[in-house]
């Protein structure tokens, strides 16, 4: 990676409000972001699992794709059916190249009939628009990332704390509409990425300000990347640039609910042929059995190599996500890892690796 | 700790971590700049009792949440003890670096070594 100058980072509506409140602010994708705040990455993890969070995520971007031949674009593009999103709702989709490899993957809302609206990870943004605008045709395809800063609001007291703020009901989970939030009309989607409750907020960058005040005055901690990556990593969410690249298909990253090869996007064919053969390796969570971290890009004896490690601030072991060959993919299945040279044992666990139960169960 | 210390009776090494030399025996650690670097810090893989380190080279690793990153020896020596408390208790880097958080005790192979490491204020000053 090449070296890349503070002068060429961009920085969100809310950068200063990070730099006062003390956050450790590093460079990703291109953006100056906190990674985390005083309070610490395990302080602000068990806070978003035991009550509220509130992060930035302003460097992700915004596709708006409008007019009479959007749904078509989106069906063409998108790895899912387009055509069961209803207005008012949100889906999860890959974006594929030809060959099955996987550009992105994207929440997209269907704001009005004929007009959607997809967030992209900012690292794959500009490359998302270009691919968007190639396969345009008739479809409208707007950049609308400067129009937006994004907020994500999640842990069990999340929804209180921002409805508390709005005009009308929030939007169920996998729902959206578009609220007045202390004064401010605001987008709340009820999507997140940390396996708890809550909502994500993409507002005017103008008014970003404003509303993390508010949020965080009614007792949001804010939350830094770092700690986005463990509790997602806890739930088994994918991380675009680990767990999922260009490399790899939808199958072997355990996505395949999210592809619907009948719609006939690109990249269908190699997915349904993936589908059909069964992938020769498989994307899996597994647990460290004593101490020791894995990482990204430790190897796996037998073949296969860790995409995503951390320790879990939760459960206070080593966990991540591998792809593994598919005969050693059951859960269960004891994994040998190579961590720096000193192999460490691990086992297949299921997905989620943190569930709330468990913790009420076991303390 | 949560603000920054340079303890004067310490040595330093230009890669954060410090030396408090007793006679031809060393106690070595990391210093309050390095562990803020790291934030908190949830594992420490100590090495063996006997292994001989080398000034400038890593000698064990030390891992947050997020990363992990090598311990450089400041002093050359064989390894006479080990904090195994930071086993349980990685977090003891973080709260007391100078103290309960020191990692190893060696015996120096060249107590001349010493007089490469720079003293409190001239660490100080290579952190601004």
């Amino acid at each position: 990676m090449g070296a890349v100058s503070p002068g060429t980072l961009r920085r969100t509506p809310l950068f200063d409000r990070h730099e006062a409140a003390g956050a450790k602010l590093v460079p990703f994708a291109g953006w100056e972001m906190p990674v985390q705040y005083p309070a610490g990455i395990r302080a602000e993890h068990l806070a978003v699992r035991g009550a509220t969070g509130v992060f930035d995520v302003s460097h992700m971007g915004q596709i708006e794709t409008m007019g009479p031949g959007a749904r078509d674009l989106l069906q063409r593009l998108l790895s899912n059916d387009v055509d069961r999103l209803s207005v008012g709702g949100a889906q999860y989709a890959l974006l594929c190249h030809e060959g099955g490899g996987v550009l992105d993957d994207l929440f997209t809302y269907r704001l009005a009939p004929d007009h959607y609206l997809t967030v992209t990870n900012a690292a794959n943004h500009d490359k998302d628009l270009a691919w968007f605008r190639h396969h345009a045709q008739g479809a409208e395809v707007l950049d609308a990332h400067d129009r937006y800063a994004m907020l994500a609001v999640q842990g069990p007291g999340a929804r209180e704390i921002v409805q508390a703020m709005a005009d009308a009901p929030l939007p169920a989970r996998m729902n959206t509409a578009q609220r007045v939030l202390g004064g401010r009309s605001v987008l709340v989607c009820g999507t997140g990425y940390t396996g708890e409750d809550g909502v994500e907020l993409l507002a005017d960058p103008d008014h970003a300000g404003a509303l993390w005040d508010e949020i965080v005055h009614r007792g949001a901690a804010p939350t830094g990347l770092a700690a986005r990556d463990t509790l997602r990593l806890e739930v088994c969410f994918h991380l675009y640039g680990n767990d999922l690249t260009e490399e790899r298909g939808p199958i072997e990253a355990g996505l395949g609910w999210a592809c619907k090869e009948a719609t006939g996007f690109i990249g269908a064919e190699a997915v349904h042929a993936a589908r059909e053969a069964g992938p020769a390796q498989r994307l899996v969570p597994f647990r460290l059995t004593g101490p020791g971290i894995a990482r990204q890009g430790n190897r796996i004896e037998g073949g296969g190599e860790v995409t995503s490690g951390t320790l879990s601030p939760s459960l206070e072991v080593g966990i991540g996500m591998a792809y593994v060959p598919t005969q050693r993919a059951a859960v269960g299945t004891e994994l040998q890892i190579d961590v720096r040279g000193r192999v460490r044992s691990a086992v297949v666990a299921e997905k989620p690796l943190y569930r709330r139960e468990e913790q009420e169960t076991h303390g | 700790m949560a603000e920054a210390t340079y303890p004067d009776d310490l040595l330093y090494h230009p890669e954060h971590d410090w030396a408090r030399v007793d006679d031809d025996t060393a106690t070595l650690g990391i210093t309050w700049y390095a562990q803020d670097l790291l934030g908190e810090v949830v594992f420490f893989d100590p090495p063996d009792v006997g292994t001989t380190i080398t000034a400038g080279e890593s000698y064990a690793e030390v891992e947050s949440v997020k990363a992990v990153s090598d311990v450089i020896a400041p002093l050359s020596g064989e390894i006479i003890e080990v904090n195994t408390a930071l086993g349980d208790n990685p977090e003891t880097i973080n709260d007391d670096p100078y103290g309960e958080g020191w990692m190893v005790r060696i015996r120096l192979s060249d107590v001349s070594e010493t007089e490469s490491l720079m003293d409190a204020a001239a660490y100080a000053a290579t952190l601004e």
